[in-house]
């Protein structure tokens, strides 16, 4: 199988390289700024082709997802499907032996016998690491509780690259929910492998960064500054990142009530920013974003959906040793 | 008459067992908390608050006989005592003296206190895991969901 994958990536102009291949993707720490470079660089190649590939015949993908979601399984199904392989699931615990009182272990080791690579989402911490310990094939964190959600990051950064051509030298603005929010930290632990010009993070007192993500964010030397209200760095931003309050993760629904609605991004506010201003949101949205700002020039959250799929069967190729 | 004399005669020397120097002033009675040693089991036990120490000013001193800790006893007094020495005595002769030390990782030891943390997570095989930050400021991260314990936590976050 090893074999005649490489005679079709030779054929497409593709290189096999190792550092990806059976690689477990469970942080966007664990990468480094030339792997995602790399990344981005095959994502390049996959926007332009249409229709199915069989990179990936003969392969089967698991998909385990123990929490809802709609973009991020729907899009690695499709980018399972369209790379050649057969996809497996187990959407939530009910329909699973994990109803029965099987633990997340042996489901692993069952996902392990039937499929090639495992992608996960729980809301456990630690879950996709815990699952990478066990399984002998790769194993994609799709989210692990308020944790890591890498691949979120690799396509929210990939999505600057698209609109500003690089990474670097830029001011963002991360707003929302960042005690909860796994996909803003992502975001953020993503950036600490670029050098942003500035960070600023605004957040409800309730939602305010965590003490460990700060720590790690430290260690790392990123040019994070936190600020309580967004108007006051509006003017300096040229990325806006927008979360929703992760109603899910509160464990007391009065602490939701407190800061439910406490934040909204308006036409009129991205208007004092630069012309140039985007905003990007991992989605789902609720009422955070007015959907005025949907169909303006700011709104870069559908492209960042779009590049869902370039990017995930970038990683998906990359993960199975194939890169482009 | 010197106050090591006045400590020698107060505590004579044990037969066999352990005798753990150099704790921090103030820490002895946790560690015996987290060996489990309540005084009822029989053996003889000194326990001794507050004595001059050159190295640390004041330290507190722990005479267990016929108790040999294991290395996971030793791992748990680094958490709580980090400048702890331990000697293992026998026929009144110290056999072995080692200084113990805090681990880079520490597994099985002190539990995750986030409760939506893998490691916490019922029915599953799974060890807590934590990484050393600091060994001189007691720091540690958990190596599944990134928590930060400190000094202050480990007593209550002993696994027993």
């Amino acid at each position: 199988m090893f074999y005649s994958l490489q005679i079709v990536a030779l054929d497409l102009g593709i290189k096999m390289v190792t550092s990806f291949k059976n690689r477990d993707v469970v942080s966007i720490l664990d990468f480094t700024r030339k792997e995602l470079e790399t990344l981005f660089e095959y994502a390049d190649k996959f926007r332009k082709v249409e229709g199915k590939l069989n990179l990936l015949n003969g392969k089967v993908v698991s998909l385990a997802f123990f929490e809802p979601s709609t973009r991020t399984r729907l899009s690695f199904e499709v980018v399972a499907k369209r790379l050649g392989a057969d996809v497996v699931s187990i959407i939530g615990e009910e329909a699973s032996s994990i109803a029965k009182g099987e633990n997340l272990a042996d489901t692993i080791r069952m996902l392990d016998a039937y499929s090639n690579i495992i992608i996960l989402r729980h809301r456990y911490e630690g879950a996709a690491k815990y699952a990478a310990e066990i399984a002998e094939n790769p194993v994609i964190n799709a989210g692990d509780g308020i944790q890591h959600h890498p691949t979120q990051a690799m396509i929210d950064l990939y999505t600057v690259k698209i609109l500003f051509g690089s990474i670097d030298g830029l001011v963002y603005v991360v707003l929302g929910d960042l005690r909860y929010g796994r996909a803003a930290m992502s975001f953020i632990y993503g950036l600490s492998l670029y050098k942003p010009k500035k960070l600023y993070v605004v957040a409800p007192q309730l939602l305010r960064i965590r003490n460990e993500v700060l720590q790690i964010l430290k260690e790392r030397g990123l040019p994070i500054e936190e600020k309580n209200d967004v108007r006051e760095i509006i003017s300096e931003a040229d990325v806006l990142y927008v979360t929703r309050i992760q109603r899910e993760r509160f464990p007391d629904p009065m602490e939701y009530e407190k800061v439910r609605g406490s934040y909204i991004v308006t036409l009129d506010l991205l208007e004092k920013g630069k012309s140039t201003l985007k905003v990007l949101h991992p989605l789902p949205k609720v009422d955070e974003i007015d959907h005025k700002v949907d169909t303006s020039r700011y709104a870069a959250y559908y492209l960042q959906a779009r590049l869902g799929v370039p990017v995930r069967m970038s990683l998906l190729s990359l993960v199975s040793g194939v890169e482009i | 008459m010197s106050s090591e004399n006045i400590h020698t005669l107060v505590v004579p020397k044990i037969l066999n067992g352990t005798v753990i120097d150099h704790i921090p002033a103030g820490r002895a009675l946790d560690i015996l908390k987290v060996l489990n040693i309540t005084g009822g089991e029989g053996w003889r036990i000194a326990v001794l608050l507050n004595v001059e120490s050159k190295k640390l000013g004041r330290k507190d001193i722990i005479k267990i006989e016929r108790r040999k800790l294991t290395s996971a006893e030793v791992n748990v007094i680094a958490l709580i005592a980090p400048t702890a020495t331990i000697n293992i005595i026998e026929n009144f002769v110290v056999v072995e003296k080692f200084k113990v030390n805090v681990p880079e990782i520490i597994e099985g030891v002190i539990r995750c206190p986030n409760p939506t943390c893998i490691s916490n997570k019922e029915r599953e095989p799974v060890k807590s895991r934590f990484r050393t930050l600091s060994k001189d400021q007691l720091v540690f991260r958990c190596e599944y969901c990134s928590t930060i314990v400190t000094r202050d936590d480990i007593l209550k976050l002993i696994i027993r």
